[in-house]
């Protein structure tokens, strides 16, 4: 192949142009985004940029000596909004209007956008944090004293009111599910990691939903429930989940079904020479062989290197096992495998005592799934059992102190 | 660069060892294989992760890991030749310092070891 374009500006983009180098594929290599920066590392946004430490400043995923050195063409501010694969041709829009973009690989890394809450988009101080420009938006925000309300207590929702705590805020969680995160990590052990809100002075309420946001001249004021209970909010930030961002595929022929539909290299079903990566990407993980879509860091990574692999002739390299990591009010959580494939078999300590370790069984007793707390050494023990299948109870016996 | 493996095999003193100066790393038997522990950093010298492979030998790279701040000598998983980072899982050649995958891209540096008299040293 002589020009790969990859079209996205985060971890799938730049984990593909740097696989891609690594791997020795040494054509023409054009990255296209639509944001204005260069590509930042998200997971910070909803952690450490919230912080008073922080001065708002991103951490670099591509600096400009990287795009020196690897070589390659950086189309920011640069939308694409249309395919077309017979022609090889990706249609974009920039500040000088449309243009087109002929490639002979393709790799489509334009990950998920969030989820809205319906009739919010106007509301000054209605937020999501998906971006930099969405981060600082919250971060100016943020002050002691100030009442802030988070619809969802998932991965954002979570990490979010644990910053917002730190600062003096007063933080209200309003979670549709009786227990936020219960799909994830099962109703015990979700409700344990949920706990640590309110241990910190954040209120929760499970088994709710937002009834209408309630404003004041365009500015947020409260937020109405369902139960009819009004919360006062000088921000409301909506961490609901994300839906991957494919309206520019519509019309292209692409299998587009809650992501991009990939076979086990990542190539697009029925499109040779078209890649999908990260977030966007639906794909027969090798070691659980049925489609998975997977919104974690380290899967962009683990997928551009097979994507790599592929186009320039090499073997497929061995994928690890999902992983995902979530700080939360100083205690970093850790989850390999997929818990939601099994139901929890042992429950070991607590979050707030900073020693949680539950394990997770499928249905032959083989371990599936872990989750562990601020003991990242017994995370990878856990990991490399998890990879082996080994029973449940034998890495229990093996790896966990009985419980007094 | 001297084969540091020869060297732990032979664990015999080497001329270089003299001349370059070395760091007391531990005794030699205080590390089973597969294991690993970091030599703290000590005025102009680095913090640096020794390890010990299932076959015995001893390696030794810089603590940190290329990716962001962690200890690859206190927390990490060796795995044959290969040291796995916990906080985001890069992997890293314990022999040669190279960045196997992502997310780290930067190789860690690597140090020469040597056993004496039942001490490992670490060479600058
Ligand atoms: C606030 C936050 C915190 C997170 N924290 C963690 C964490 O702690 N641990 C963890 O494992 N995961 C975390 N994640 C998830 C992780 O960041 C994602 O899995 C990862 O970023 C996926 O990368 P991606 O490139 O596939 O998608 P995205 O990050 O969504 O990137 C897609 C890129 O494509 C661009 N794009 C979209 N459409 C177009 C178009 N039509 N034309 C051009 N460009 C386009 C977007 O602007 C963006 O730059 C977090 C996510 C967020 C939002
Ligand atoms: N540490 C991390 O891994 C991390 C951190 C932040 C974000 N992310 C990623 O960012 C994306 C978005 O994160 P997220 O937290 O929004 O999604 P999520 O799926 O983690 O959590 C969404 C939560 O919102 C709840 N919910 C859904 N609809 C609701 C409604 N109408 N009202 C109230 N609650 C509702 C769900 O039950 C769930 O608990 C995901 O891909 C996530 O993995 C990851
Ligand atoms: S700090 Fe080692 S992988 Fe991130």
């Amino acid at each position: 192949m002589n020009r790969i374009v990859v079209v996205g500006g985060s971890t799938g983009a730049v984990r593909s142009v740097q696989a891609l180098r690594r791997a020795g594929y040494d054509g023409e290599l054009v990255l296209v985004s639509d944001e204005a920066h260069l590509p930042y590392d998200r997971p910070p946004l909803s952690k450490d940029l919230l912080a008073p430490e922080s001065d708002g400043s991103p951490v670099p995923l591509l600096t400009a000596e990287d795009v020196e050195r690897l070589d390659l063409d950086v189309r920011l501010g640069t939308r694409a909004v249309g395919l077309e694969p017979a022609n090889r041709t990706l249609h974009v829009v920039d500040d000088e209007g449309p243009s087109a973009i002929v490639y002979d690989g393709l790799v489509v890394a334009t990950g998920v956008q969030p989820r809205r809450l319906p009739g919010t988009d106007h509301i000054d101080g209605v937020h999501v944090i998906r971006t930099l420009e969405d981060a600082r938006a919250v971060r100016d925000r943020l002050g002691e004293g100030r009442r802030a309300v988070v619809v969802g207590a998932g991965f954002i929702g979570a990490e979010f009111a644990s910053v917002a705590r730190a600062r003096g805020v007063e933080v209200t969680l309003v979670e549709a599910q009786e227990v936020p995160l219960a799909h994830v990590l099962g109703r015990e052990v979700a409700a344990e990691v949920a706990s640590v809100h309110e241990a910190q002075g954040a209120r929760l309420m499970a088994g709710r939903s937002v009834a209408e946001v309630v404003t004041d001249q365009g500015q947020v004021r409260a937020v109405r429930l369902d139960d009819g209970t009004e919360l006062p909010a000088d921000l409301v930030v909506v961490g609901i989940g994300a839906t991957p961002a494919t309206d520019w595929l519509v019309g292209s022929g692409l299998p587009v079904d809650d992501g991009v539909e990939c076979d086990v290299d990542l190539q697009v079903v029925g499109h040779p020479g078209i890649y999908a990566v990260g977030d966007v990407a639906r794909w027969p993980h090798p070691a659980y062989g049925r489609p998975l879509r997977i919104e974690h860091w380290t899967n962009a990574g683990d997928q551009a290197e097979v994507v790599a692999a592929h186009v320039v002739g090499r073997d497929r390299p061995n994928v690890p096992l999902p992983y995902v990591w979530s700080d939360q009010y100083g205690h970093r959580i850790q989850i390999v495998g997929r818990p939601a494939d099994g139901v929890a078999v042992a429950v070991h300590g607590s979050v707030a005592g900073g020693d949680l370790a539950a394990l997770y069984a499928g249905p032959d007793g083989r371990l599936v799934g872990a989750v562990v707390v601020d003991d990242p050494r017994l995370l990878m023990r856990l990991r490399k059992a998890a990879t082996a299948g080994t029973p449940a109870g034998e890495v229990e016996r093996a790896l966990l102190t009985p419980a007094s | 660069m001297t084969n540091s493996d020869d060297i732990a095999e032979k664990g015999t003193p080497m001329e270089t060892a003299q001349t370059i100066g070395r760091r007391f790393a531990c005794n030699e038997g205080d590390l089973a294989p597969g294991e690993s522990m970091t030599v703290p950093a000590d005025g102009e010298d680095i913090a640096v992760a020794l390890y010990r492979n299932d076959d015995g030998e001893y390696f030794a790279t810089a603590d940190t890991c290329t990716h962001e701040d962690w200890s690859l000598g206190e927390d990490s998983d060796l795995e044959g030749n290969e040291v796995v980072c916990p906080l985001h899982m890069a992997r890293f050649d314990i022999r040669s310092g190279e960045a196997l995958c992502f997310p780290a891209t930067i190789a860690l540096q690597t140090f020469d070891v040597v056993c004496e008299d039942g001490k490992v040293y670490v060479l600058r």
